[in-house]
């Protein structure tokens, strides 16, 4: 009987509840607010947005996978910092920075292809534990080929965007937190457009859907899993050369923490909602920004990572699927 | 009992083994092999949550860092007998495990899994908030150092009483109740097994079990327990030692513990890539060779064995 279990979703509703969207429209007002009251306030939050749209494309990344496969990916972020590795080499080599950012593009999407393909496949669709044992296995071997190719020493790449301050108003904006912005959501809206609108795109969608449907209608979709793969490949580069000119230095440990919080990002968006792994990379990104100059001295950086996880335990505990999930009825 | 048979011969053997080991081994080597008792227990631990009762946990080293700091505080503040310190380790850890299990009966699956993770980085960063009491990144000394000797025979004692305790826990009504709920937690409800209690009772014994592991490994490292000592890597090799070993299956737990003990150091003069950074490389796909091939572990490599024999 229990291998008969189906998981039946609820109707679809195309928004997420209402409870969630008010609590959210009540945020955004708040920083508004607070923003307009306060020039270090709309600093800080426009920081916060630079760093949470980093974390919400690799949290982006990680639903991907997500949905296609049931599987949580924990070496995204090393394979996203094997990636600024790639990049970093191909500038030594004399390409010029935006020459290594798209090339660096191209030779990530085949990365995540070949992984799914040798890695991954042989274990798919055996149990979640198994899955995830092996993502943690590339985890330590991607980290072990870097160090062994550069060095874990730290390296030093140019900055894409140059360090000019912009202001508005009475507020400094940071060139590099705007191209990082910009950056990262026309990645993710050429990503959309790309599930919306091509024949590729919606057969991915539909082999996460209902797989067995659409192989029926001739949709192969362990191909596509591959390049489901390979794009969360590309958006996880895009995260990581991303996350390199903010940290200044690029060393092996670069994207561990980035993936902690886009962990903590994905969960609070709730699984399997890509648009909500983005608001919950934004919110993340703008409320660890805020926390410890307002927490009146009590989070200090020690603390951040407890903190950050102790409000995703919370909104769990809360709403089990995350703020954007969808409850699944299970039959027996 | 005839039925147990060659399982007794086995356990007698293993007994006598390592009894008489460290006769043979060199002092560094004593201090190796007691390693592998620490990781055996935390294994052991981990292979009740998640191998008997179907709770994935990535957190495993967050109980460890609670039951080290707790060696250490004691021994440090108190002077603690260190051996003493080993129960309450496991009293006090057995509390948190619980304090955890409560939460998490409303998560499953991934979420849990992610939760747990969520625990193995929040835990080592406390020791860095109150570092007055804990000693902060530099962390903290138990109040005297133990010899490699003392270690071996300690942590292989308290490993052979963990191995009996897991067992006695897991063979009779709770071990069931376990195991129901692992397979299908409408049909244990259905057959009057309450969830939360078993649930519940499953993270803390499993907690408490890598608590004591948690004592060993700070008496192992120098008897100092420090918060990068417990990273989240720490969690994430416990679950690859349980994977290896067989989740499910209490006889692999000794070659998974060996496997995450051992394998490093042998790899580390891995030939072709060199010292420094072979171990990584080799150990990381070892782990996905062995996941890829051997689906249930070692331990499931003993049915398949037996099938043989009938088969011939």
């Amino acid at each position: 009987m229990v291998e008969l279990a189906r998981k039946l979703p609820l109707p679809q509703r195309r928004f997420p509840a209402s409870p969630v969207l008010l609590l959210l429209a009540a945020a955004c007002i708040f920083l508004t607010v607070e923003s307009l009251r306060s020039t270090i306030f709309a600093q800080l939050t426009v920081a916060g947005v630079a760093t949470g749209v980093v974390y919400g494309s690799l949290a982006l990344a990680l639903v991907l996978i997500y949905r296609a496969t049931e599987v949580i990916n924990f070496a995204q972020g090393e394979m996203a910092m094997a990636m600024v590795y790639v990049a970093y080499q191909l500038t030594l080599w004399g390409l010029a920075y935006w020459e290594a950012f798209f090339l660096t593009l191209a030779i990530a999407f085949v990365f995540g292809v070949v992984t799914q393909r040798v890695f991954i496949r042989p274990v798919q669709g055996r149990s979640v534990i198994a899955v995830v044992i092996v993502t943690v296995g590339l985890f330590i071997l991607i980290d072990g080929l870097v160090e062994w190719k550069w060095s874990a020493n730290q390296r030093f790449m140019q900055a894409p965007f140059g360090n000019k301050i912009y202001h508005l108003g009475n507020v400094p904006i940071a060139r590099q937190d705007l191209g990082t912005i910009v950056i990262t959501l026309i990645s993710v809206s050429a990503l959309w457009a790309f599930f919306r609108f091509t024949k590729l795109g919606l057969g991915m969608r539909a082999g996460a859907l209902r797989p067995a449907a659409a192989r029926l209608v001739g949709v192969r979709t362990n191909a596509l899993l591959a390049v489901g793969w390979g794009l969360a490949a590309v958006l996880g580069a895009v995260a990581g050369l991303m996350t390199e000119p903010a940290e200044y230095v690029l060393q092996p440990t670069l994207m561990q923490p980035v993936l902690l919080y886009a962990f903590a990002a994905a969960v609070l968006g709730g699984l399997e909602s890509p648009g909500g792994a983005l608001v919950g990379g934004i919110a993340l990104g703008i409320f660890l920004n805020l926390l410890p100059s307002h927490s009146w001295g009590f989070v200090t950086s020690a603390l951040e990572l407890p903190v950050a996880f102790a409000a995703l335990l919370v909104v769990l505990l809360i709403k089990p699927t995350g703020l954007f999930g969808h409850r699944t009825v299970r039959k027996v | 009992m005839r039925r147990n048979a060659p399982a007794l011969v086995a356990v007698a053997v293993a007994a006598l083994f390592f009894a008489l080991l460290p006769f043979g081994l060199s002092d560094y080597h004593r201090g190796l092999a007691a390693s592998v008792a620490v990781y055996l227990i935390a294994i052991l631990g981990l292979n009740v949550l998640t191998g008997y009762t179907g709770q994935i946990s990535i957190g495993h080293g967050a109980f460890m860092a609670i039951g080290g700091y707790t060696t250490a505080i004691m021994s440090h503040y108190h002077n603690t007998n260190l051996i003493l310190t080993l129960p309450l380790a496991f009293v006090i850890t057995f509390g948190c495990g619980v304090l955890v299990g409560l939460p998490a009966l409303r998560l499953s699956g991934v979420y849990l899994a992610l939760a747990t993770f969520a625990l193995a980085v929040s835990i080592p960063q406390l020791p860095l908030k109150f570092s007055k009491f804990t000693g902060g990144s530099a962390g903290i000394s138990a109040s005297k150092s133990v010899s490699n000797s003392w270690l071996y025979g300690v942590s292989w004692s308290t490993a052979a009483i963990a191995f009996l305790f897991t067992w006695l826990v897991l063979r009779g009504r709770t071990g069931r109740a376990f195991r129901a709920i692992r397979d299908s937690e409408v049909a244990a409800t259905s057959s009057g097994v309450t969830l939360a209690i078993y649930k519940t009772l499953a993270f803390g014994v499993s907690a408490a079990l890598a608590g004591v592991a948690g004592s060993l490994f700070v008496l192992a490292t120098n008897g100092f327990a420090q918060p990068n000592e417990f990273s989240v890597t720490l969690s994430l090799k416990i679950l690859v030692g349980a994977a290896v070993a067989g989740l499910g299956s209490l006889w692999g737990v000794l070659l998974g513990a060996a496997f995450i003990a051992l394998l490093p150091t042998l790899s580390a003069s891995a030939p072709l890539i060199g010292s420094a950074h072979g171990q990584d490389v080799v150990f990381g796909l070892f782990v996905i060779v062995v996941m890829i091939l051997l689906p249930t572990g070692v331990a499931g490599l003993i049915p398949r064995l037996r099938r043989l024999r009938v088969k011939a």
